[in-house]
């Protein structure tokens, strides 16, 4: 386990001079994992914001071997890697240890990409691959995906009089990588540095494919104040409307519990994405998201075995 | 190991193999570093026979077995620009999954080479043979080989490799054969040794990779409206360069083995009048429609193309400037375009030449359906009477001529 300080001190994989928003998220993600591994990786991306903002030629940000490919492929693409790897290992062309991590935003990784990616995990390869979470198709311009909690206001699902906001649940994409029964699966946020390279750490160690869902926030997106960005990702997780676990081996573990569970409604009105929540004044919506958070949050204490008045142990 | 053993081709062989067999032989002597496939019939002969080498220990490659035909040439773009020799295999309605990800390959120069067991696009659904897979493809950069037999469609796959990893090309290249008609075709193939295939191909060494990771590069990065012009004029100044790169590994194939390739094949066209353009497996059924005229006095001639980008427009110019009715044979069709795509380059590569033959094209065998030696010696008819009407008004005839596609072989009623 890192400290810190240590990782202040390792070499930076992406540098500054990139242009993605100021008080973007997803750097802040891109950092935290590939500093938390210390083994020589290369790392594929998928298309969205991380990949336009860091590699416009002739510039590049990466400082580690880089590959896009398309935007529904990560997975697909970083597998040839991997498999390229083992095959000139195999001959003694490389000797060297090296390591493999994909990146996609929610759009890549729970909707276009999600069979690559289901593909690529099935087949075993050894490699981490990192959802940037930041809940919308941030890069054409804030569209819904599946990853869009139930009433955010995007593009594609704009609240108005006769629809507030998207309809639909988050689809709950980490349960469905565990479900694929991979070594291991974890979420956290780039808030929680501690969590988040601790997760990394033990995704390098598994024999196998492993996941990591990284809540990302979108300052332009969310509608939040740049500065805001880190506190954000804290709220999500007080609230538990983003909630930290992982699934080591088939064993889920929630692993942090807010000492208190915070009201949605702290994590919710300072992002303009939710305004229209706090304009209806019957309160139906916001109590329809508190019953939503809630709903899942019950749920996934029960799988992990823990107790639901919130007194569990954090592993954090 | 005695499987091992018992694969091993230590002095050639005439061997009988369909078209899918003779090119998975020609992968296992290749012995790609990564092979990621998809089954798709009438593709699956071959993957699921190299498969086989995998699990019997034959070849070290890794093979990566997709869940979809995007997602396997994905794989072999990472595996490639990672260093690794890396090959996949299609048909059909797998080739058009793939058709975002041609562009990748060719766009970041990547050696790959891919066997396409040609194939119809739905709908209807069809699984047999023509060309329209590939051809709708025809813009995405890749070097286009098609072969006639099985023979070529093992030696084509085999020059394929350098020609592809040649310094002054590094374009994907992707072998055409006909579904059914080649891949499940029994013929007579000589099989070279191993030895003889290891040292034509050769070591795969890539100048940069992504996993010399002491040298980070970034692949595939956004290119805007200051930089993507110039990668694919480049692209396209590669793909032209190739011609000499596949005529001169066409030679020294031809050296190794007396089986000399070119851009295209011209058959008995010395002196000939009526000539038919075509590729794959129709060329050999036209050889043998000529060699039946010529006994009966009709100056019959055919040129094969072989290789169908880079398109060889002055190999075409050269052959067919002296003809005097030519007729272009198109396994695709383009719908109201100015026909299939071979007749179209083959006017387009025409044009300008003073005495410039009367040029009519004909769509034929789409989803299969046979194409005979009796319709193949229609189209020959209905060139000498072409030529005869242009005797009387050749500029006339020749402008109707070359705005008319006919359909061969199908039901109009
Ligand atoms: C096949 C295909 N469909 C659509 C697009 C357009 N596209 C590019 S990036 C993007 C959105 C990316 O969203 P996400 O994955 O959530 O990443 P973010 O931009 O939020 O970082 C879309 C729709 C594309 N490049 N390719
Ligand atoms: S739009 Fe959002 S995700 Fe994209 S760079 Fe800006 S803050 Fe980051």
């Amino acid at each position: 386990m890192p400290t810190l300080k240590e990782l202040a001190r390792r070499p930076n994989p992406l540098t500054g001079g990139h242009s993605a928003c100021a008080g973007c998220g997803f750097p802040q993600a891109v950092r935290l994992v590939l500093m938390s591994i210390e083994e020589p990786v290369v790392v594929a991306g998928a298309t969205g914001c991380m990949e336009v903002t860091t590699t416009t030629y002739p510039n590049t940000a990466w400082t580690v071997p880089f590959i896009h490919n398309a935007f529904e492929n990560a997975a697909a693409t970083i597998s040839g890697v991997e498999a390229a790897y083992r095959a000139l290992r195999r001959q003694g062309k490389i000797d060297r240890e090296i390591r493999f991590v994909a990146f996609g935003g929610d759009g890549g990784t729970y909707d276009i990409g999600l069979q690559s990616l289901s593909g690529a995990v099935e087949r075993g390869h050894r490699f981490l691959y990192v959802c940037y979470d930041n809940q919308a198709y941030m890069n054409t311009g804030i569209q819904r995906s599946s990853a869009t909690p139930y009433g955010a206001s995007t593009t594609t699902s704009p609240a108005g009089e006769a629809v507030p906001g998207k309809l639909q649940r988050r689809k709950d994409l980490t349960a469905i990588l565990a479900a694929h029964g991979i070594p291991y699966v974890a979420q956290s946020t780039i808030a929680h540095w501690q969590d988040l390279t601790r997760k990394v750490r033990r995704a390098m160690e598994v024999d196998g494919p492993a996941f990591i869902n990284v809540l990302a926030p979108c300052r332009l997106g969310w509608g939040t104040d740049p500065a805001m960005t880190v506190r954000m990702a804290e709220l999500a997780a007080e609230t538990c409307a983003w909630p930290l676990f992982e699934v080591d081996h088939g064993q889920w573990h929630v692993t942090y519990v807010p000492k208190q569970k915070l009201p949605v409604e702290e994590y919710l009105r300072p992002q303009e994405r939710f305004r229209h929540v706090f304009q209806d004044k019957s309160g139906q919506l916001l109590a329809a998201i508190q019953r939503d958070v809630d709903e899942q949050w019950e749920a996934l204490l029960a799988k992990a075995g823990q107790a639901v008045d919130g007194k569990a142990a954090s592993r954090a | 190991m005695a499987t091992t053993e018992a694969y091993r081709i230590t002095e050639r062989r005439r061997v009988t193999m369909t078209g899918a067999e003779a090119t998975a032989e020609a992968m296992r002597q290749i012995h790609p570093d990564v092979v990621a496939a998809y089954p798709i019939t009438p593709q699956t002969d071959i993957v699921m026979r190299f498969a086989r080498f995998v699990a019997d220990g034959v070849v070290q490659t890794e093979f990566v077995p997709v869940e979809s035909e995007h997602s396997a040439l994905s794989a072999v773009v990472g595996a490639s620009a990672a260093g690794a020799r890396a090959m996949t295999a299609t048909s059909g309605p797998g080739f058009a999954l793939m058709h975002e990800i041609l562009y990748v390959a060719a766009g970041y120069r990547l050696p790959i080479v891919m066997p396409v067991a040609n194939r119809a696009l739905s709908g209807p659904i069809n699984i047999h043979g023509d060309h329209s897979d590939t051809m709708g493809s025809r813009d995405a950069g890749w070097i286009h080989l098609y072969a006639e037999n099985a023979q070529e469609a093992y030696d084509d796959l085999i020059q394929a490799v350098r020609i592809a990893e040649h310094p002054e090309v590094r374009v994907p290249v992707l072998v055409g054969q006909d579904g059914f008609i080649i891949t499940h075709g029994m013929e007579i193939v000589e099989v070279l040794t191993d030895d003889e295939v290891r040292a034509f191909v050769g070591e795969y060494r890539p100048e940069r990779y992504l996993l010399d990771v002491d040298h980070p590069m970034t692949v595939g990065a956004l290119a805007l409206q200051n930089s993507y012009f110039e990668v694919k004029r480049q692209l396209a100044e590669a793909v032209r360069r190739s011609a000499r790169i596949i005529a001169d590994v066409g030679e020294e194939f031809g050296r190794l083995t007396g089986r000399y390739y070119g851009l295209t094949e011209p058959y008995r066209m010395e002196d000939a009048e009526l000539v038919i353009v075509a590729i794959g497996s129709t060329a050999g059924t036209a050889k043998d429609v000529i060699d039946e005229l010529r006994g009966r006095g009709v100056k019959a001639g055919l040129v094969k193309v072989r290789v169908f980008r880079p398109f060889p427009a002055r190999n075409l110019r050269d052959l067919l400037g002296r003809a005097r009715a030519v007729a272009v044979l198109d396994r695709a069709d383009s719908y109201a375009g100015l026909g299939g795509p071979l007749f179209a380059e083959t006017k387009a590569a025409l044009y300008g030449l003073p005495q410039a033959p009367v040029m009519t094209g004909y769509v034929y065998g789409l989803g299969g359906r046979d194409i005979t030696p009796e319709m193949i010696a229609a189209v020959y008819d209905d060139l000498g009477q072409l030529a005869e009407r242009a005797r009387a008004d050749h500029a006339a005839v020749a402008a109707e001529a070359a705005l008319s596609v006919r359909y061969l072989g199908v039901r109009e009623r």
